[in-house]
């Protein structure tokens, strides 16, 4: 019973991470209708952002309250920028093209970055993982019985975010005048330029958005993983796709059930049968879910507009 | 750049607000208008009328801002905004409910008529503008809450006429705002474009019915294979043989 609810715990912890990504993936193709493949390198290079200031500020400010709130700052504002520069350069001129050529610019785009971060040259940290600073210093906040149950601080600060940064989308997304235009867009973005919406800022915010996300997820993710290489957005990047394949893609909830779910469905298959099979059981679990519903659970098959 | 436009009957004097001078649209290599120039004046309803693919869509949306013009000008209240974009067009008057309606069935009713007044920031008047909205339109009250996809066509209609409206147009597109609704629907929305024409709101129409729009506007465009063939008051055309063989069918 107590190893069923420890279980519970860590897939919560990584499914709300999971989440913050997928969330990224769903908006970006809720307006664009583009699976934004360098989405998990956005957040790769958001990590490394995170990294940098931490060294920057030296052991004992990045420990600090502040220090950890401005290395979450300029990751996620430096994500921002870089979403803003990828979406204006490499996808705005190919917006009327056929929508394979955006989906190879995105694989394009998530190789120069995983691949180009692995260069030992400059500011590149070259391709060896390295230890993410303990920004947060691991300590257990609850022990259960004879250490049955371990809840980090870590998890529940992590948990805290996630969710914080989940509720503030949600209510952007549904609440102000920015996520009824963008939610416009997403439906049909001709038809929004008709209600007077600046359809290519709310595109070029939507990517902003997302990326900043990722970057904090990624910081998350590296709290969580201590380690960091350029090589790790391919892999995150990779399963918050499935989670928001699985919720939908293209819903906003959709994306947080899909992500918890697989939080939940790989720390079981680690708990219960073998770590090697996690990955596996992921992807086998996102076939199921579509042989059922081929949308994804929040998702409707549409048939395509012409 | 071909044979001239035959005009029957006198235009009433009017002080121009739409031009369209020599519009040309291309989509690839096939031209969908050859040079096309109306007008509509202020406060007037003019209606295009013309058959499947004579280009009468294009012309709205190369006015509305929704496609580029590869050749021609269009001014409005003298201004060029040729090659201004579709949300350029909206502050300066212009509103468009497009082919197939064009309303957010994601969305509700309420939330598709906060997009039309997007771009306005006097909230307590748009809030009174909405409740105009629903006096030409009452069912659109009683389903306020309601996604608007869940409307009937002919509310999906109303629904994006309201919608237009409440960006305070100078000028109204319409496109086909009678297909695929009963008559009696029909009735309702063109007696209410009457009833908004009146109040100083000009209208631009596109139909395939004739004899509706026809009857309905002050000045009436046929439009066949990208030009303009023939103008006239609505009643002159409406009583013009080749229109009557040609459009209504006799």
């Amino acid at each position: 019973m107590s190893q069923l609810l420890q279980h519970l715990i860590n897939g919560l912890a990584s499914g709300t991470i999971y989440a913050l990504v997928a969330l990224g993936y769903t908006m970006v193709y809720g307006v664009l209708k583009l699976i934004n493949f360098a989405h998990g390198d956005v957040m790769m290079v958001g990590v490394y952002m995170g990294y940098a200031t931490a060294f920057a500020l030296g052991r004992e400010a990045q420990r600090s309250l502040w220090g950890v709130v401005v290395i979450f700052a300029v990751a996620m504002g430096g994500c921002a920028l870089l979403g803003f520069l990828i979406e204006r350069f490499a996808y705005r001129p190919l917006r009327e093209k056929p929508r394979l050529t955006a989906l190879i610019t995105a694989i394009g785009i998530s190789f120069a970055l995983s691949y180009g971060f692995q260069l030992d040259i400059g500011f590149l940290p070259g391709a060896s993982p390295r230890a993410f600073p303990e920004v947060i210093v691991p300590t257990e906040w609850f022990i259960v019985g004879d250490r049955d149950v371990v809840v980090w601080n870590w998890q529940i600060i992590s948990f805290l975010i996630a969710v914080s940064l989940m509720g503030a989308l949600q209510f952007l997304v549904y609440r102000t005048r920015f996520g009824k235009a963008m939610r416009a867009v997403s439906w049909d973005h001709r038809t929004a330029a008709l209600m007077g919406i600046p359809t290519d800022r709310i595109i070029a915010l939507t990517f902003m958005l997302s990326s900043a996300l990722a970057a904090g997820a990624g910081l998350l993710y590296a709290i969580k993983d201590t380690s960091v290489s350029p090589l790790m957005g391919l892999y995150v990047g990779l399963k918050a796709f499935v989670a928001a394949v699985i919720g939908g893609i293209g819903n906003v909830p959709g994306a947080v059930v899909g992500a918890l779910l697989l939080g939940l469905v790989e720390e079981f298959v680690v708990g219960y049968a073998a770590s090697t099979w996690r990955d596996a059981v992921a992807f086998g679990f996102l076939i199921l879910v579509l042989l059922v519903k081929p949308g994804g659970l929040f998702g409707r098959v549409a048939a395509e507009k012409v | 750049m071909s044979e001239p436009v035959k005009v029957l009957g006198e235009r009433r004097a009017f002080a121009p607000l739409l031009t369209v001078d020599g519009l040309q649209v291309r989509y690839g290599a096939i031209q969908a208008l050859r040079g096309v120039s109306l007008q509509v004046g202020k406060g007037e309803m003019v209606a295009l009328i013309g058959a499947n693919g004579a280009g009468k869509t294009s012309t709205l949306r190369a006015v509305s801002g929704m496609l580029k013009a590869a050749a021609g000008r269009i001014t409005l209240e003298g201004k060029d905004t040729t090659a201004l974009k579709a949300h350029q067009l909206v502050p300066r008057g212009m509103a468009h409910a497009p082919e197939g309606r064009g309303i957010f069935p994601n969305l509700t009713v309420v939330e598709n008529l906060e997009l039309g007044a997007y771009l306005r920031t006097d909230t307590a008047q748009v809030l009174q503008d909405m409740e105009k909205g629903f006096t030409l339109f009452p069912v659109l009250k009683e389903r306020r809450r309601q996604l608007a996809g869940t409307l009937s066509g002919g509310e999906q209609q109303m629904l994006a006429i309201a919608r237009a409206l409440l960006s305070k147009p100078q000028l109204l597109l319409l496109d086909e705002p009678s297909l695929g609704l009963a008559p009696q629907v029909t009735e309702t929305i063109f007696r209410t474009l009457r009833e908004v024409n009146a109040t100083g709101v000009s209208v631009l129409l596109v139909e395939q019915n004739a004899h509706l729009a026809l009857n309905a506007a002050h000045y009436g465009y046929v439009l066949e294979t990208g030009e303009v063939v023939m103008a006239g008051p609505g009643k002159a055309l409406l009583e013009s043989p080749e229109v009557r063989r040609a459009y209504l069918g006799e």
